[in-house]
């Protein structure tokens, strides 16, 4: 039972984490219904640069900083250079662009670190463990996860309650209306972009800490896939349940099912996940309703 | 350009010519006028370039690859053919899409905040929003649904509503009579009518149903195949046999017949003698 505590809590941590992941992709798709290819590679980049700054010397503080001022850049860049030479192309165009964005940060993350190598974000975070009963975990990760749990809470109040979330639902609902009440498109994949960003920012800081500033962070994006596809792709209470729902299920079935099998399942599990989600309901569980008149 | 009041008029579009995808020519050289406090309509078939004109003027043809390629538009003197649409709405311009267009997630309520988009932040919406209440007290008791849930009237009375929360000098309406029942219609009408009157804004109404659009209007352009074809008073216009004959149904043997077939004699006659 203790065992099964363990892996439960330390799923929960990592789940909160997919969930970020979860966040960058929901944040692109509401605002333009582009599934952005590049939120694992973003968070990699947001990592490498928190990690290199700290390298150089810079305390946590101003590394972060280093961070945002990055990440806040590469989003209106996107938007500016990407993105808005794209609108009214298929949104088909602006997937591919994610894509291409996310190889040319790899490029740019191979030449970097070879010049520059870092392997770990240290911000100085304790790393002691935490013991919580019979479950002992990294207080790390404690922090990791209450800091996206905080994040969420953030970028729902934005949504729910202020101008600029009301036009981000606006044009989620329909973009054509929205830019004729005079809502500016530019402007809002502009805010969304540095808002995943600044997700990744986040996300990158958290596993760089975690798992070291290495290409795997990259790979790690693709973990929001069975995420959003699971709990919609618009919804961002669903990025947060499916997140935890994947992270929990995969770590405890690991648990149980890796020394049997020799290890792999957290590779796996996710994915057919997300082939059941996906045959079951397409749009995920909680994609936006559609609505029908009678 | 100059009016019979020798007043310059609040928007004029000019010659103007618009091209879809660099390659389809849909306007060849549409001019039209809207005065100051008037209501002006612009009917034709499907696929006349009503909306098309619509767009060129709110700035939606960008999207939808389209492009303004000849003439102008000017709008209280100042010219906006290349003005992107949040300037044109905080202008004064605001279009209401063909088939209404609410934000069907948005409360009834929320739809009306979000047309206030381009308004100064601190205005104080909520006397904004009781005045539109006031106009459609049927939308009040819905404040709180999902716009998407609203029978078709609703729609289009939030879809007008909300534009009105942009405080607009000119309405541009297309197709409000779209696929609602002629009771409704009337309604509808009878409060842009009022609207009109009461709060001075102008309205620019595309429409297919020539006799209910000329009712409210002081002005008529007719438009086919990418040009207009006819203008003059909406009396003017009722009383054309073009117009009866096509857009009342009123043809000497009772039926309608397409324009198509009584337009080459009709026409010819009247734009070549
Ligand atoms: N986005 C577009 N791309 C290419 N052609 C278009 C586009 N939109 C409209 N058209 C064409 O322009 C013509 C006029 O369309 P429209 O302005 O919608 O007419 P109306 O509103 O009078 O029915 C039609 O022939 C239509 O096929
Ligand atoms: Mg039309």
């Amino acid at each position: 039972m203790d065992f099964f505590l363990e892996l439960f809590v330390n799923g929960l941590l990592t789940g909160v984490l997919y969930a970020l992941i979860a966040l960058g992709l929901v944040l692109i798709y509401k605002a333009s219904s582009v599934l952005n290819l590049a939120v694992g590679e973003m968070a990699l980049l947001a990592s490498f640069v928190v990690a290199l700054a700290a390298n150089f010397g810079a305390p946590s503080w101003l590394a972060i900083l280093a961070g945002v001022v990055v990440m806040v850049a590469f989003g209106y860049f996107v938007e500016r250079l990407a993105f808005r030479p794209l609108i009214g192309q298929p949104v088909i165009s602006l997937i591919m662009a994610t894509v291409g964005i996310a190889l040319f940060l790899r490029g740019i993350y191979f030449i970097l670190s070879n010049k520059w190598p870092v392997y770990l974000v240290d911000l100085g975070l304790p790393v002691d463990s935490l013991n919580l009963g019979p479950v002992s975990l990294l207080s790390s990760s404690v922090v990791g996860g209450l800091v996206a749990l905080l994040l969420f809470g953030l970028v729902g109040y934005i949504y729910a309650r202020t101008r600029t979330g009301l036009a981000l639902r606006a044009v989620s609902d329909n973009q054509t209306v929205a830019l004729s009440l005079g809502i500016s498109i530019d402007h809002l994949w502009a805010v969304v972009w540095i808002g995943a960003g600044l997700v990744a920012l986040v996300s990158g800081i958290v596993w760089g800490q975690r798992i070291g500033v290495q290409f795997g962070i990259a790979i790690l994006g693709l973990k929001g896939l069975p995420v959003v596809f699971l709990g919609g792709l618009d919804s961002m209470v669903g990025a947060l349940l499916a997140g935890i729902f994947i992270g929990v299920a995969e770590n405890v079935v690991a648990g149980y099912l890796d020394p049997l099998i020799g290890g792999g399942t957290k590779e796996f599990l996710p994915f057919f996940i997300m082939l059941i989600a996906l045959w079951v309901r397409p749009y995920g569980f909680f994609g936006r309703e559609i609505i029908e008149r009678v | 350009m100059t009016n019979a009041n020798g007043q310059e008029p609040l928007l004029q579009v000019n010659n103007i010519e618009v091209i879809y995808d660099k390659v389809v020519l849909v306007l060849k050289g549409v001019s039209l006028h809207v005065p100051a406090g008037g209501i002006v309509t612009l009917l034709g078939a499907n696929g006349a370039g009503k909306t098309t004109t619509l767009k060129a003027i709110s700035g939606l043809l960008r999207p939808e690859r389209g492009e303004v390629t000849r003439g102008s538009i000017y709008f209280q003197g100042r010219r906006i053919d290349h003005e992107e649409p949040p300037e044109i709405v905080r202008m004064g311009i605001v279009q209401v899409l063909e088939g209404r267009g609410v934000l069907e997630h948005l409360t009834v309520e929320e739809n009306l905040l979000v047309g206030a988009h381009t308004r100064p932040r601190g205005d104080n919406l909520q006397d904004d929003i009781e005045m539109i209440y006031h106009y459609f007290p049927s939308l009040a008791e819905r404040r709180r649904i999902k716009a998407g849930y609203l029978s078709g009237g609703e729609q289009q009375m939030l879809a007008i509503g909300r534009a009105l929360m942009a405080h607009p000098k000119v309405l541009l309406l297309d197709e409000p009579s779209l696929g609602l029942a002629p009771l409704l219609v009337q309604e509808i009408f009878r409060i842009v009518r009022r609207l009109n009157e009461e709060q001075g804004v102008s309205v620019l109404l595309v429409e297919q149903n020539a006799s209910i659009a000329l009712e409210i209007a002081d002005y008529g352009y007719v438009m086919e195949n990418g040009r207009i074809v006819l203008d003059g008073d909406a009396e003017t216009l009722k009383n054309n046999e073009d117009i009866k004959e096509f857009y009342l149904g009123l043809s000497a043997v009772g039926q309608r017949k397409s324009y198509r077939e009584v337009k080459h004699y009709r026409r010819r006659k009247r734009w070549l003698s």
